[in-house]
């Protein structure tokens, strides 16, 4: 029988091959589950989870609140604007107020880097980490290699592109972290001023010229210019931006193998995708979208296994 | 070692004869009836009793599904050991159908009663049926009983009734071991 190896899902950085496995064999249990005319196992049933998020979020608090209910926990949510952390509250407080009312896990979005790792010291609780500023997203790049593996059969081996804005990106490190983990081959490609400096210190490559780099990939992973953590101006224009990074049908088409596109969303279409993308057989988004809650399972499941009673 | 055989595989041959006559008994051509197997082990059995029906008895369009009752069990969090889920094929409808669960041996109860709550995220049965090859008297903690058994026996709850299914079907036996002391 089988565990995860780590007490809470702080980020992909701490887990082990056989951790992707087990979350990948149990996601693959749950994702049937999840096609049932009944999509609910009672599971759960005596677990409670707080959702925390400090940061905005639309489909991952979602997956995160839809895995939960098909688990039959119980959910409480909590966003920071309206609450008592404009009162000046502090992160631990703010937690263990939570905690006291008998949670079992905390499922936490925050806009500081290593917000979770900080927690995971102060509160004797299961932490899952949902983002945590421009660090890791270990749910995302979970599915999105479950995604790879179901489209492709395998995520070792295969050739990864992260495109766009790596620096600002939690979903760029956590993906690399995972893909490197199962043998996948990975380069990212952007703007050099938006490519972290040592990026390359973590085995992944750097391509600037897009065409280049799809040429080279089974799958490009396409991310969002994240404007909103941009302090300073990064490059020249949107306008320049998709010209030289934004992905159309027609590159797609004058390349000559067949690369799989995923988007980890929100899409602005038209920037770094084209609707022509995004909509067609190419692109797995939605796929991506509905691995995510089978995936939010496993992990939610594998957790809570090492509650004991 | 110290296990002792219960059944040889020619006694089991003559069981699963019987309760395949049984099943067609009470069930007929099957045209409404489905037979679940169990995960893990009552699949073999299932197996084994669908292709005699099949077979030897000429039933066809036989509705041979597989159940796991991992994340429906009450012991979750109450285990030494974490449980880890086998897979479900139920590529049939289950909504007013008779379904026949299949397992190998009946013990506490507990996994039939995870395999009620199981099956009826796949639609309301018509009826439920229990065929089981063991059955342990005496160590139910719930009021379930078999419809269909082969065999019963009387065994302590230190000892483990053990099924092993062999491809040939020549090696077939069921014995009594010791539980594994850690």
């Amino acid at each position: 029988m089988k565990t995860l190896s780590v007490p809470n899902l702080l980020g992909i950085k701490h887990l082990v091959k056989e951790d992707i496995d087990l979350i990948f064999e149990t996601a693959d249990h749950f994702k049937e589950v999840i096609n049932r005319p009944i999509k609910k196992v009672p599971s759960l049933r005596d677990i409670t989870i707080a959702n925390l998020f400090f940061e905005n979020s639309t489909r991952t608090k979602l997956s995160f609140e839809l895995a939960e209910k098909r688990l039959s926990a119980d959910v409480i949510n909590f966003s920071a604007s309206g609450s008592s952390v404009k009162k000046g509250e502090t992160l631990i407080d703010t937690v263990n107020n939570i905690l006291s009312m008998k949670v079992d896990i905390i499922v936490m979005r925050h806009p500081d880097v290593g917000a979770h790792e900080f927690l995971s010291r102060h509160v004797n609780t299961k932490i899952i980490n949902a983002g945590d500023g421009t660090h890791e997203h270990p749910t995302q790049a979970l599915l999105d290699s479950f995604s790879i593996r179901e489209r492709l059969g395998d995520v070792a081996g295969k050739k990864v592109v992260i495109v766009g804005d790596i620096l600002h990106s939690r979903v760029a490190l956590s993906n690399i972290y995972a893909l490197k983990l199962q043998g996948a081959e990975v380069k990212v490609c952007g703007p050099v001023t938006l490519i972290p400096k040592y990026i390359e210190s973590l085995g992944v490559g750097v391509e600037t010229d897009l065409r280049k780099a799809l040429e080279w990939a089974d799958v490009a992973n396409m991310l969002r210019v994240q404007n909103e953590r941009m302090d300073i101006k990064y490059f020249p224009s949107t306008r320049e931006y998709t010209q030289l990074y934004g992905v159309n049908k027609k590159l797609l088409n004058s390349i000559n193998s067949e690369v799989t596109i995923m988007h980890p969303g929100p899409i602005n279409r038209g920037v770094e995708i084209t609707s022509d993308v995004a909509d067609s057989d190419q692109a797995i988004i939605l796929n991506q979208v509905e691995n995510g809650v089978a995936i939010r399972m496993a992990c939610i499941y594998l957790l809570a296994s090492q509650i004991k009673q | 070692m110290s296990d002792k055989i219960l059944l040889n595989s020619k006694k089991i041959q003559i069981i699963l004869q019987r309760l395949a006559c049984q099943l067609i008994e009470n069930h007929g051509d099957f045209s409404n009836t489905v037979l679940i197997g169990l995960q893990p082990r009552g699949t073999y059995f299932a197996e084994r009793i669908a292709s005699i029906l099949r077979d030897d008895y000429h039933v066809k369009n036989i509705k041979l599904g597989k159940l796991d009752i991992t994340f429906y069990r009450d012991d979750f969090r109450r285990r030494d050991e974490p449980l880890n889920a086998n897979s479900t094929e139920i590529n049939f409808l289950v909504e007013g159908q008779k379904v026949v669960f299949i397992d190998d041996v009946l013990f506490s109860g507990r996994s039939i009663n995870a395999a009620l709550t199981a099956i009826q995220s796949y639609g309301r049965p018509a009826e439920v049926e229990l065929l089981v090859l063991i059955d342990r008297r005496f160590s139910r903690h719930l009021p379930i009983q078999p419809d269909y058994k082969g065999a019963t026996v009387d065994v302590i709850n230190e000892e483990v009734v053990v099924v092993n299914w062999s491809n040939d079907t020549l090696s077939d036996a069921v014995y009594i071991t010791n539980k594994k002391k850690k």
